[in-house]
């Protein structure tokens, strides 16, 4: 087992390391100069010249990726261009605003979900099963961002019954609840859809296992034998997937903020694209991509936990 | 004796002899995603006829109308025609999926075969840069690369394949690995085929089926992937009329008129609902091993 914990997280490292390289090296790869694009037509050669040493452009790839890696490693992400922020202070700024809507998403897709997917399985054929059956798969397929612009076309701008935009006052948690609903719903949809038919799915096979009738054979109720032993092997494979949940709502959560106007790193990159400033857009998909991989990280440490049988499993592979 | 009546119908005839398709059509759901991408093909294929006007056309007297007569879903904040817009965005939505999945695929099978079949250092090296690119979520690398590439329908193309292409790449391999140990592979090695013969005409048509079936099933997530970026502006540009400019724009217009997001929000839902439930009762059928969810 530990053994199985270290070599996952020294191959969690490595992709940490790949993730950094390749956003350093894009620059290269992808034609164009974003310090030309950054200033725009009317710069003058040596501002452009100035802009390029400050991204380290002029000098060759292999020591752009090293000094790229060792800012990473001292958690210095350089300052921003046009504002001379620091990059890092901006982020830890916007990033709890996302963790906040991902999170609470991911809770409302867990209350909701693994309740009609439980409804589901021990109701299996009945007419509300088949109307979830349709209900959580127009849930996984509705995009994010029709979810988000019809929730706020009807509770915003129709019935005015929930604000649209941004945070809510300061200091005010209610309100910052308020301004937190229709984003968090709208995020939400799509993996409680997702989340009713692995539970459904999973609980039936689990149901027609040989130690489920047997424990019923030996006069066990039939809640016990449900809820206590049948649904417990049913969710491991909800825990697994509730980290890579975690790490997508981070980055479907983007669509939310732009709809619903909310600071987040959502709205820091994409208005740094729309700034055409590529340090902000590398240094915010860096810290995404970080804590998507470190969620993924955390749910496979979760499911082995759980289940140890996946170890063998895996070396099987 | 029994006289059994056979289907005399012309449909009938025809569904019998497409097994696979009278399977589909027996789960209601199926048949309903079928009817769904049905029509969204004859959309794609009839669109200057079905639209009433050039999509292009503009009534600015008559901007952000609802629904009437001469408007039948009504008019965007130009005075365009919403109906011809949508139809003629299916092209916009077919067009950009189906070479996004081609990149995807035609990469994603090249290097799943060279890292399954070679092995070693080289299998390592692929599957670790895969796994990197795994490691961003898919709208964020999406995003990185547009950022530099800048926006346009054919960039959108180009990165929508890159993002989706070590999907297959991870399916081709794992079938190229067990594939490489079968026994017709070592006749053929011990009968002289050299490794590129090997691969294209024995492993490849092996390997292929899940590859393709998966590619049809990511269709829907690739059409709803471009109209996000079109949504952002950072993919199809205006006044093409891709699905998420028309949302984009009656976003900017929300407290003027309900409908463009309306409309362009259902025709999205309804038709990654179709394809869905058309490619999960496909899948069904011809793979029943392999059923249950798909995550995003």
């Amino acid at each position: 087992m530990l053994v199985y914990i270290v070599k996952r997280m020294l191959m969690t490292l490595v992709v940490l390391l790949l993730v950094t390289i390749f956003l350093s090296l894009l620059v290269q790869i992808v034609p164009g100069d974003p310090a030309r694009t950054l200033l725009g037509p009317r710069a003058t050669p040596e501002l452009i010249q100035k802009v390029r040493a400050s991204m380290d452009l002029d000098k060759p790839a292999y020591v752009q990726v090293g000094n790229f890696l060792w800012k990473v490693v001292h958690l210095d992400l350089g300052n921003d261009v046009f504002t001379g922020v620091p990059i890092s202070r901006l982020i830890s700024s916007a990033l709890p605003h996302t963790l906040i809507l991902a999170i609470t998403s991911l809770a409302l897709a867990v209350l909701v979900g693994i309740p009609l997917g439980v409804y589901s399985a021990t109701h299996p054929d009945s007419w509300l099963d088949r109307l979830l059956a349709l209900i959580s798969i127009s849930f996984t397929t509705i995009p994010s961002y029709v979810a988000g612009l019809f929730l706020l076309l009807i509770f915003a701008v129709k019935l005015h019954a929930l604000p649209a935009m941004g945070l809510g006052n300061e200091g005010d948690t209610l309100d910052y609840l308020r301004h937190l609903t229709l984003p968090a719903i709208a995020l939400a949809i799509t993996w409680i859809g997702y989340l009713a038919r692995l539970v459904r799915t999973s609980l039936l096979e689990v149901l027609n296992e040989t130690y489920v009738r047997v424990a019923r054979a030996g006069g066990l109720s039939e809640r016990l034998v449900r809820y206590k032993y049948a649904l417990k092997n049913a969710l491991i494979p909800t825990v697994a997937v509730l980290g890579v949940g975690l790490g997508s709502l981070m980055g479907g959560a983007v669509f939310e903020e732009i709809i619903f106007s909310r600071p987040g790193m959502g709205t820091l990159i994409f208005n740094a694209i729309k700034a055409r400033n590529y340090p902000m857009v590398r240094s915010g998909v860096l810290i995404v991509a970080f804590l998507f991989i470190f969620a993924n990280f955390l749910a496979d440490l979760a499911y082995t936990y759980l289940d140890p049988r996946i170890q063998i499993n895996k070396r099987q592979d | 004796m029994q006289y059994v009546e056979k289907p005399t119908n012309r449909i009938g005839q025809l569904i019998d002899r497409l097994p696979i398709l009278s399977d589909v059509l027996r789960q209601p759901l199926g048949a309903l995603g079928f009817a769904i991408v049905f029509i969204f093909a004859l959309t794609v294929i009839f669109a200057p006829v079905i639209a009433p006007y050039d999509f292009a056309r503009q009534d600015i007297p008559n901007r952000l109308q609802g629904p009437s007569e001469q408007y039948w879903l009504g008019t965007d904040y130009l005075g365009r025609d919403l109906f011809s817009r949508l139809v003629y965005g299916s092209r916009i939505a077919l067009g950009t999926a189906i070479p996004s999945v081609a990149i995807a695929l035609s990469v994603g099978i090249f290097l799943g075969l060279i890292a399954g079949y070679v092995g070693g250092v080289l299998d390592n090296l692929i599957v670790v840069v895969m796994d990197s690119l795994q490691a961003f979520p898919s709208i964020m690398l999406s995003l990185a690369i547009l950022a530099l590439l800048g926006p346009s329908l054919t960039n959108v193309i180009i990165v929508i394949g890159l993002t989706w292409m070590p999907n297959y790449a991870r399916v081709i391999r794992a079938q190229t690995l067990s594939a490489r140990e079968k026994a017709y592979v070592e006749a053929e090695r011990s009968l002289g085929a050299t490794d590129r013969s090997i691969l294209i005409s024995h492993i490849l048509p092996n390997v292929i089926a899940p590859a393709l079936l998966l590619a049809a099933m990511d269709l829907p997530w690739v059409i709803t992937f471009e109209a996000g970026l079109s949504f952002m502006g950072m993919g199809v540009r205006p006044p093409t009329p891709s699905w998420g400019v028309i949302l984009s724009e009656g976003f900017n217009n929300i407290f003027q008129s309900q409908w463009p997001i309306l409309w362009a929000g259902a025709t999205l839902a309804v038709t990654t609902l179709g394809f869905t439930l058309f490619g999960e009762a496909l899948r069904d059928v011809l793979d029943p091993r392999i059923s249950g969810t798909r995550g995003l």
